[in-house]
């Protein structure tokens, strides 16, 4: 490779720390996304200019189909959609990552990794390696996007010996690897993809869709990893340097997520939590206890005569695109005099910071919007809390109750507040199948319906 | 094996840069972190260039081609839709 090509791909790469670099406050984050795409065009220049790249025609017809389907995608998608949107970007990266292992297989000699059949050991375990990872990125976004989008049931799919059953199947691509790493036999780099193809499915179906946001940050950095194996196998430093960052990414907001569920990374993986046969066991006989249920009117009368209130979203305002509605209801609350925050549970909705996005979507300013440690004792000290299309991280059981499957998960103290207010369409259960002994606390007022409508009455009655 | 220490070498520094830079995104901006960390991963389009480059038609060539039309969707995708969520954190109005 040209000493000017390693030295502009280095300044690519630099550009590409920055732009994650800029995401450490909204203010320098538009910045930061121009030094990203800074950086892709340096990256792109550069290749071409690489001598032996001469079909630059086609090239740009695949920039150009790509580009146009990419964009007006990104351009009409709703704000709602994000998690779905991102799960398949992933799975566009996974299926891109074994496309260019394939190539480099077929033609070692443009990548400069000798010629076919006669390819070093190196780069045949690191090109494998690069396949593996991004078939298995390619099938596992496919499912998360499947369960996000609804296409697929949300439910864990579960069934016998499905532990047993991959590891045999990844023993079994071990040995695939190894027999291609010797053989250079392309039958083994199509099994060897397969393979990894089907353990991709097999990982993510018995996850949940409540545990969605954990998977699509793992998916998230399986991407880098892939990248990272290609970037190996061509020995380019700049495919190295992103990868090693989009993986570590990933990896942390992984581990931000599992935090934020008291839950260990293993046992997310090994899926089965929540879903049908846990919902059953929730307490069927408790479902006769009494609940205060009130109007919008009562919302109304209880927030605008308190002086501090508290708005906790959740999954469920997504679902009724509830956000723009809240936010007017808010502004009259403000408007009147009641001083209005929001608090976001490092969980709540289906992707990392899902709320904060539908949030300022509605022009809620950012600094009004606290995470859970900059909020959680302000609760005792709050006239009243709308929750809002959220359940599990409020509920106190994961404070007090060993047996509970959320025990110990972090939660948003509103119990601690004067009064609670649900808007949620039933009283069915969160996620994970345990009832919220809040509900049928003196001081919670249930408001039962769609979240976005209630917003929309307790606007008017406000008005009156 | 010389260059397989060098690649080493980058590839367990750059993970400690973003180690550190990761942590010192906002939690309010993990989705757009989410979402331009999945553009520039697919600066693997790099791989799909050198593939489709050759004059000489085959199958890598084919692959290449494929490769470049997926990440060119994620790079235009991953950075547009970045885009618009970052445009819609604002602070309050004074």
């Amino acid at each position: 490779m040209e000493n000017y090509s390693i030295l502009a791909y280095l300044i690519s790469g630099v550009f590409f720390i920055l732009a994650l670099r800029g995401l450490s406050s909204p203010e320098t984050a538009r910045r930061g996304n121009i030094y990203g795409i800074t950086g892709m065009i340096i990256a792109i220049i550069t290749t071409l200019l690489l001598p032996g790249i001469e079909s630059y025609g086609l090239i740009a017809i695949g920039i150009i189909i790509g580009g146009i389907i990419g964009s007006s995608i990104a351009l009409k998608i709703e704000m709602t959609a994000l998690p779905q949107l991102i799960a398949a970007f992933h799975s566009l990266v996974g299926l891109a990552a074994v496309m260019v292992a394939g190539a480099a297989f077929h033609n070692p000699s443009a990548y400069d990794i000798g010629d076919t059949g006669n390819i070093p050991i190196a780069s045949l375990i690191e090109m494998s390696l690069g396949s593996a990872i991004g078939a298995i990125t390619f099938s596992g976004s496919i499912i998360a996007f499947g369960k996000l989008q609804g296409i697929m049931s949300g439910n864990p799919i579960t069934f016998k010996f499905q532990h047993f059953l991959n590891a045999i199947l990844g023993i079994t691509l071990i040995f695939i690897i190894v027999l291609f790493c010797l053989e250079q036999n392309q039958n083994f780099f199509w099994g060897l993809t397969i393979l990894a193809f089907i353990i991709g499915f097999l990982i993510i179906i018995p996850i949940g869709a409540a545990d969605m946001p954990v998977v699509v940050s793992m998916l998230n950095s399986y991407s880098g990893w892939a990248a990272c194996g290609i970037g190996f196998t061509l020995s380019n430093n700049l495919l190295i340097i992103t990868g090693a960052l989009v993986g570590s990414s990933g990896a942390i907001l992984s581990y931000v997520m599992c935090k934020g569920m008291n839950r260990s990374f293993i046992s997310v993986i090994l899926g089965g939590f929540g879903g049908e046969d846990v919902l059953v066991k929730g307490g069927k006989e408790e479902e006769q206890r009494p609940v205060k249920s009130g109007d919008s009117n009562d919302a109304a009368f209880m927030m605008q005569n308190s002086e501090s209130v508290i708005i906790v979203p959740g999954y469920g305002m997504a679902v009724a695109q509830a956000q723009h509605a809240l936010k007017e209801m808010c502004d009259i609350l403000k408007k009147k005099g009641v001083n209005v925050r929001y608090a976001i549970h490092p969980v709540a909705g289906r992707m990392p910071g899902h709320m904060n996005v539908l949030l300022a979507e509605a022009n809620v300013p950012y600094d009004e919007v606290l995470e859970l440690d900059e909020i959680n004792r302000d609760f005792a000290s709050t006239d009243v809390v709308f929750v809002i299309g959220a359940n599990d991280i409020t509920n106190p059981a994961a404070k007090t109750d060993p047996q509970s499957p959320i025990y110990g998960m972090p939660i948003l103290e509103v119990e601690n507040a004067k009064s609670v207010l649900f808007s949620k369409r039933s009283l069915g259960a969160g996620y994970a199948g345990v009832e919220n002994e809040l509900f049928f606390r003196d001081n919670t007022m249930m408001l039962f319906g769609d979240a976005k409508e209630m917003c929309e009455s307790i606007i008017n009655a406000l008005g009156k | 094996m010389e260059h397989l220490l060098q690649e080493l070498t980058v590839f367990i520094l750059a993970i400690f840069v973003g180690y550190y830079v990761i942590w010192s995104v906002t939690p309010a901006l993990h989705s757009p972190l989410m979402s331009v960390t999945n553009a520039i991963s697919s600066v693997i389009i790099v791989g799909a260039l050198i593939a489709v480059g050759p004059a000489l038609f085959g199958i890598s060539k084919i692959m290449g081609f494929i490769a470049v039309v997926l990440a060119s969707v994620n790079i235009f995708g991953g950075f547009i839709v970045t885009q618009r969520m970052l445009k819609m954190f604002k602070k309050k109005k004074k």
